[in-house]
């Protein structure tokens, strides 16, 4: 028995939810970014798993995806992680509920 | 007969394997992997002791002095009982460490040099694992590096060990640029990343003499020498053992470290050595291929033992030479040497490659790496900023 | 493909994923957020992308995790451990899980066992990288560099 497409989706899918959790559960900023990185990562699964199972495998548009969107996820954790020590050191607290100054 | 010599190693696995015909096919690779397995550890341990004891002995010789003679003839058991004096000692851990992580690092880094060991071809058919991207693989292997580095700084919640866990990483980073874009060149030129052509696409030699190593351009030459130099960083070696220099910072990320923890760091450290030696003779250094025509019956793994003890001699030759480094004389010329010089070996590998791989792309590519070469050297010149030093003795 | 080693990762990359999620000391967090993309790019070899997989092991656990755990280094002053756990995000996590996997369980059409393919070669993905692909591949040069740029200006110290 192999496994089918299904496993690999559902795979995918815990592992957003996971990310999706982290994103929304965590008030860490630092936690935040993990968990948009993790969805990010569950999204490359999809396209590799899809592009494997799929009719077409030749181009590889699954892993072309894949390899730009690892690029543009290394871009975002950068600028992401700039951000978390910019507001660090204007506020000294990474904690995203108390970064309410604009709160009307 | 010096065909089947060449291959035995090869014939006695496959041997190996015969003996289980029959059995179903996932058996018969995981025995296979096994083989391969214990093999690269065998192999890369001896080393490892041989070469522990020999640079002792070398650097003593450069030092005047003797070295480690008790131990067994000439002191070549040294390492046994080094060995047994490290496994027998205590394990300490500090009280106040990060338990799992500092335990976890020196695991990480074992595994890390010794997986990066597995894509060097050793001989000819003899490349532990295969795979198409081999070159990409050490690479993405030996960045793992960085986070048990600085997993052994921060679990061991030591000043010391932070301290030594950031120099390392700084320059971990800073060199692994340089290390990647000298390997490109060859990259470009093979049209390939697998570690087996790459040593296929260097066989022959010119004009029935010379051999066709990438040495021997000058773009080769070049990134050779950026390579080796960033293969001496990268596995923290003098002149550039910053992260560890003992009159500093103690031993950097290892100070918490000790008895057999200890002893699996400075092993890593060493087939870390090892790996980027052999990258470097795979990539630089023609492979398995022998020097010349007639001496091609002298199996190929010996050539490339022969190639990468050579290597290890220098690296000790210049541990023994050279005074370590400051911090940011290092990082300096990491930025602003290293990274241009790299660049322009890759230009020099396309000039090469469009003049048509012959004399004229040789010396064109002569020019461009001597015009770069002398002018970073005209703009990093230091010497006019001093004044000439005038020394003062007593009358 | 085997089911054996899939369940292995799968087990893997999600019980490193969730330890990611939950766990209460930053470090160990960002650490297991390595891991996890270690049994992410396992899965990736298993699915035959193994250029995709081995750039995953270079960009995530060389760089980013690097960069994560500098930034929790750099930011330790505030809070070692994260205390604020909002539940809220439990129910959402789970009912996204649960409708995904209902509707992926659901449709029979991707209920399909891979086909056969020859292996996908470094060279076929450089080959497609600058040919088809030369633009997105410039813009994403272009977009590493501004985001580098545009990073380092977000931390530079201003000078007073």
């Amino acid at each position: 028995m192999t496994p089918t497409l299904q496993a690999f989706l559902i795979v995918s899918t815990a592992l957003f939810s996971i990310g999706l959790l982290a994103a929304l559960s965590r008030r860490h900023a630092i936690f935040i970014l993990i968990g948009i990185e993790m969805m990010l990562a569950a999204a490359n699964l999809n396209f590799i798993a899809f592009w494997r199972f799929g009719p077409h495998h030749q181009p590889p548009i699954g892993v072309m995806i894949a390899l730009f969107s690892i690029a543009i996820a290394a871009a975002e954790a950068a600028v992401g992680l700039a951000m978390v020590i910019a507001v660090y050191r204007h506020y000294r607290t990474t904690n995203v509920d108390q970064l309410d100054q604009l709160r009307g | 007969m010096s065909k089947s010599i060449d291959q035995i190693f090869v014939n006695a696995k496959q041997w190996l394997l015969t003996c289980l015909g029959g059995s179903p096919t996932w058996v018969i690779q995981v025995v296979s992997s096994l083989v391969n397995i214990f093999a690269l550890l065998a192999v890369f341990l001896t080393l490892f002791a041989l070469i522990s004891v020999l640079e002792r002995k070398i650097l003593a010789r450069i030092q005047n002095r003797y070295g480690p003679n008790r131990v067994g003839p000439f002191g070549l058991f040294q390492p046994i009982a080094d060995g047994i004096k490290m496994l027998i000692k205590e394990d300490i851990v500090p009280a106040r460490a990060d338990k799992i992580v500092h335990f976890l690092a020196p695991i990480l880094i074992a595994a890390a040099a010794i997986l990066a060991l597995g894509v060097i071809p050793y001989g000819r058919k003899m490349t532990p694992f295969t795979i198409d991207g081999g070159i990409l693989f050490f690479f993405a292997v030996g960045s793992t590096t960085e986070l048990a580095v600085f997993m052994a700084g921060w679990g061991s919640n030591n000043k010391f060990s932070m301290l030594g866990a950031m120099r390392a990483i700084a320059q971990m980073i800073s060199y692994e640029l340089p290390l990647i874009l000298t390997a490109l060149p060859v990259v470009m030129v093979v049209s390939s990343l697998t570690p087996d052509r790459i040593v296929a696409a260097q066989a022959g030699y010119t004009f029935g003499l010379v051999p066709r190593w990438f040495v021997f351009t000058p773009w080769g030459a070049a990134a050779f020498i950026l390579f080796f130099i960033s293969g001496l960083v990268e596995s923290n070696r003098t002149p550039f053992d910053v992260p560890e220099g003992e009159s500093e910072i103690v031993a950097g990320h290892m100070t918490e470290y000790s008895g057999f923890k200890y002893a699996t760091f400075f092993m890593a450290e060493y087939i870390g050595m090892f790996a980027i030696s052999g990258l470097g003779v795979t990539l630089f250094l023609g492979g398995w291929h022998a020097p010349a025509r007639a001496l091609e019956f002298v199996p190929s793994y010996v050539w490339f033992f022969a190639k990468l003890s050579t290597l290890l001699f220098v690296y000790i030759w210049v541990r023994g030479t050279l005074p370590r480094t400051r911090v940011d004389q290092m990082m300096n010329f990491a930025w602003k040497f290293m990274l241009p010089m790299a660049f322009t070996c890759i230009l020099a590998a396309a000039v090469w490659h469009y003049a048509g791989r012959g004399l004229r792309g040789w010396l064109w590519s002569l020019l461009v790496i001597a015009i770069v070469y002398t002018a970073l050297s005209t703009l990093l010149d230091t010497r006019r900023k001093f004044a000439p030093r005038v020394y003062r003795f007593a009358e | 493909m085997n089911s054996g080693a899939f369940i292995l990762i799968a087990i893997f990359t999600l019980a490193a994923a969730l330890a990611a999620a939950t766990l209460r000391k930053l470090m160990h967090a960002a650490l297991s957020f390595a891991l996890a993309f270690v049994g992410l790019a396992s899965s990736f070899f298993l699915l035959g992308a193994e250029f995709v997989g081995l750039a995953l092991v270079f960009v995530y656990i060389g760089a980013v995790a690097v960069l994560i755990v500098f930034t929790i280094l750099l930011t330790r002053r505030d809070v070692e451990k994260d205390r604020g756990f909002n539940w809220g995000g439990v129910p959402i996590a789970v009912a996204v899980f649960g409708g995904l996997t209902w509707s992926i369980l659901k449709t029979q059409s991707i209920a399909i066992v891979a086909p056969r393919m020859p292996a996908l070669t470094v060279k076929q993905i450089g080959a497609a990288l600058m040919t088809s692909y030369v633009w997105p591949l410039q813009c994403v040069g272009l977009l590493l560099t501004a985001a580098l740029i545009g990073a380092l200006i977000l931390v530079i110290e201003e000078k007073r």
